[in-house]
């Protein structure tokens, strides 16, 4: 048997599944979270049914690319669970009035049913079973409560009789039913609609806006560098570095596979960052250096998208988006980006048309940097002082504008107005804010351990095979000529593609000046993403998408470089 | 007595509010009124950004932003 979950966006869908199947899912307080579709198994007396979260839908005449899936969806269910948020009844009622006519199954879940008591709606739920003739049942699926009593009501389910009516038929049906169930008390403000509307408006929202972002990144570097001095470093130097020692000391101190494993001693001593050993510095990267400001990143990220602020943040910076073809939405892959772009080229899909997610998905491949690259920078760049590290991110935060602004003019089609229900401010339980830092740190490990891995064993047998010479010798002239760095540089810039991380470290092997060291870092940032990106960028894009994105992606690192390296000469 | 008049969402005020006479036809104005913004409804604008920006709208207990353009359409009766 197939239950399918349909509801509209942000009613709790996700959180309704994960409470049925044990399935963790990511769920957010923002519209479109569930795009894709999730499977997962509900024990129902001795069978196994197949539970379906569908993405929100508010209508089943589809108007984006998530209400497709789910209204092709449709006709694949034995039976609809519809979920409803109990405080927003009536537009909620439109869906379900619409399944009815379906000839489904379906039982009626009214979700969010605590939050009807804060604002003084009350619901008289029997009243709306005897009138909608299907089984209706109030549930909190964020706590639980509920949740048994529809599971049990599922075997009551009934095929709805009604005609077929027009769109002004169901509302006027809609209207009586609310009237009759639904009575509404006055009540004041509270304290989180008075912050929520304060955070959308120009004149208190733009400083909202800047705070919680530098709070953000003050928090993330403050947890990130935790992590790293008082757990990452301390284990590695009383751990693992002595055991590498030994190991070292067991394959010869020296030779091809050493160098392979370990890595080249530097001192006499193995270097966790510049030995390049798989079981050095591929560890040490990404488990070590990234994977705390990858943790520190999606916790706050996780609370921001929890507590319902990043449609208000869509909403403030729509205006100058749309200048630059895409709209204010977009916002919320590009800062998914900053974690792993791979995620973020992936929550494109919340966007409707073609050329907004090409645009976005180009955008954050070449000016957004990921967690690990930004770790990686820091750490090269910092050394020579804070001032560096800010033009690194200056320049990228403006080749992201400028490049938006060019590819509004060449990409053709239309970019659809925004259009987006603003979340009420909710404060996220821990233990949803705990599972989904969880699942988003695992993904960043599976995405990122075999192709730092695969990667380093690539580039190690390339190099003995003498690959880099021929395209080092070609690239040159670029390298050297346009963007003033040493043609041992070349070599950095092309692993690169394969591995970021060393591509940093070779470069911080090769005395730079801060100047060269600043172009570095904007070159490798923009040019070619990380083999996983990539991958995904082709997948969401396809083949032609993919290749307008490298064109406008090499064009724009040869620009930019050589007129970075000008202007840092010039300064 | 005040007098009636009809204005679009976009010219209203920030903290005006007044009831919908009109949701006009083009493109997103179906989903518009499947997300609950109606003739007959009573609304309350929240905010509108400055330089043709996004406006956002309270109905009963939703909010909603939508695109300038999306907000002319919509003909609002205010006192």
């Amino acid at each position: 048997m197939k239950i399918l979950l349909v509801g509209n966006p942000n009613v709790g869908k996700s959180a309704f599944f994960s409470r049925l199947t044990g399935v963790r899912v990511i769920a957010s307080n923002y519209p479109g979270t569930t795009v894709g579709f999730t499977k997962g198994y509900l024990k129902l007396g001795d069978e196994a049914a197949e539970i379906i979260d569908v993405p929100g839908t508010y209508t089943l005449e589809p108007t984006c690319k998530a209400e497709e899936v789910a209204c092709e969806m449709l006709p694949e269910g034995d039976l609809v669970i519809n979920v409803l948020d109990a405080t927003n009844l009536e537009r909620n009622l439109f869906l379900t009035l619409q399944l009815m006519e379906k000839g489904i199954p379906m039982i009626v879940a009214l979700n969010i049913w605590d939050d009807t008591k804060h604002r003084g709606i009350h619901i008289d739920a029997e009243k709306l079973e005897e009138l909608l003739e299907v089984p209706v049942i109030p549930t909190v699926a964020v706590s639980g409560e509920g949740m048994k009593e529809a599971v049990a009501h599922i075997s009551q389910a009934k095929i709805p009789s009604v005609p077929a009516r027009t769109h002004s038929e169901i509302w006027a049906e809609v209207g009586r039913i609310v009237e009759q169930v639904q009575t509404v008390t006055h009540r004041h403000h509270t304290w989180r609609e008075r912050l929520g509307d304060a955070s959308i408006q120009p004149l208190t929202g733009i400083p909202i806006a800047a705070a919680i972002l530098l709070a953000s990144f003050t928090i993330i570097r403050l947890i990130g560098e935790g992590l790293i001095g008082y757990v990452s470093e301390p284990l590695v130097e009383k751990l693992w570095q002595p055991l590498m020692m030994d190991l070292s000391g067991a394959m010869g101190g020296s030779g091809f596979w050493h160098d392979v494993v370990v890595g080249e001693l530097i001192d006499g001593e193995l270097d966790m960052v510049e030995s390049f050993g798989m079981l050095t510095t591929g560890l040490f990267i990404p488990f070590g250096a990234v994977l705390p400001y990858v943790i520190a990143f999606y916790l706050v990220l996780g609370f921001l998208e929890d507590l319902g602020y990043l449609p208000r943040m869509a909403v403030l910076i729509d205006n100058l988006l749309h200048r630059m073809g895409i709209h204010g939405y977009s916002i919320i892959p590009t800062l998914l980006g900053m974690g792993c772009n791979v995620p973020g080229i992936l929550a494109t899909r919340i966007l409707e048309s073609r050329r907004e997610r090409f645009i976005v998905a180009t955008l954050i491949s070449i000016a957004v940097p990921c967690a690990a690259l930004q770790a990686m920078v820091i750490g090269l760049v910092g050394d020579e002082g804070i001032q560096y590290v800010s033009i690194v991110y200056a320049t990228l935060i403006v080749v992201w504008i400028v490049l938006g602004l060019i590819l509004n003019r060449i990409v053709k089609g239309f970019t659809p107005e925004l259009l987006i229900e603003i979340p009420p401010y909710h404060l996220p339980p821990v233990r949803i804010m705990a599972s989904k830092l969880w699942m988003r740190t695992i993904g960043f490990l599976r995405e990122a351990i075999p192709v730092l891995l695969a990667g380093i064993f690539v580039i190690t047998v390339l190099y003995a095979l003498n690959v880099f010479e021929h395209i080092a010798d070609f690239a040159a002239p670029v390298v050297s000529g346009l963007f003033g760095l040493p043609e041992a540089a070349t070599d950095a810039l092309i692993i690169g593609f394969l591995r970021k991380d060393m591509a940093i470290g070779m470069l911080g092997g090769l005395d730079l000046t801060a100047h060269q060291l600043v172009v570095g870092s904007v070159v490798l940032a923009m040019f070619f993403p990380c083999i996983a990106s990539f991958v995904v960028l082709g997948r969401e894009l396809g083949l032609k998408g993919l290749l307008g994105s490298i064109i406008v992606m090499l064009v724009a690192t040869v620009v930019v470089g050589s007129l970075l390296n000008l202007i840092m000469q010039a300064a | 007595m005040t007098e009636k008049r009809r204005i679009t969402a976009a010219q209203m005020k920030a903290g005006q509010s007044g009831w919908v006479v009109e949701v006009g036809k083009g493109r997103g104005m179906r989903r518009v009124e499947a997300m609950g913004l109606r003739s007959g409804k009573r609304i309350t604008k929240v905010s509108g950004m400055f330089g043709r920006g996004p406006v956002t709208i309270q109905i009963e207990g939703t909010q909603l932003a939508l695109g300038f353009g999306m907000a002319q359409k919509i003909i609002v009766e205010v006192t």
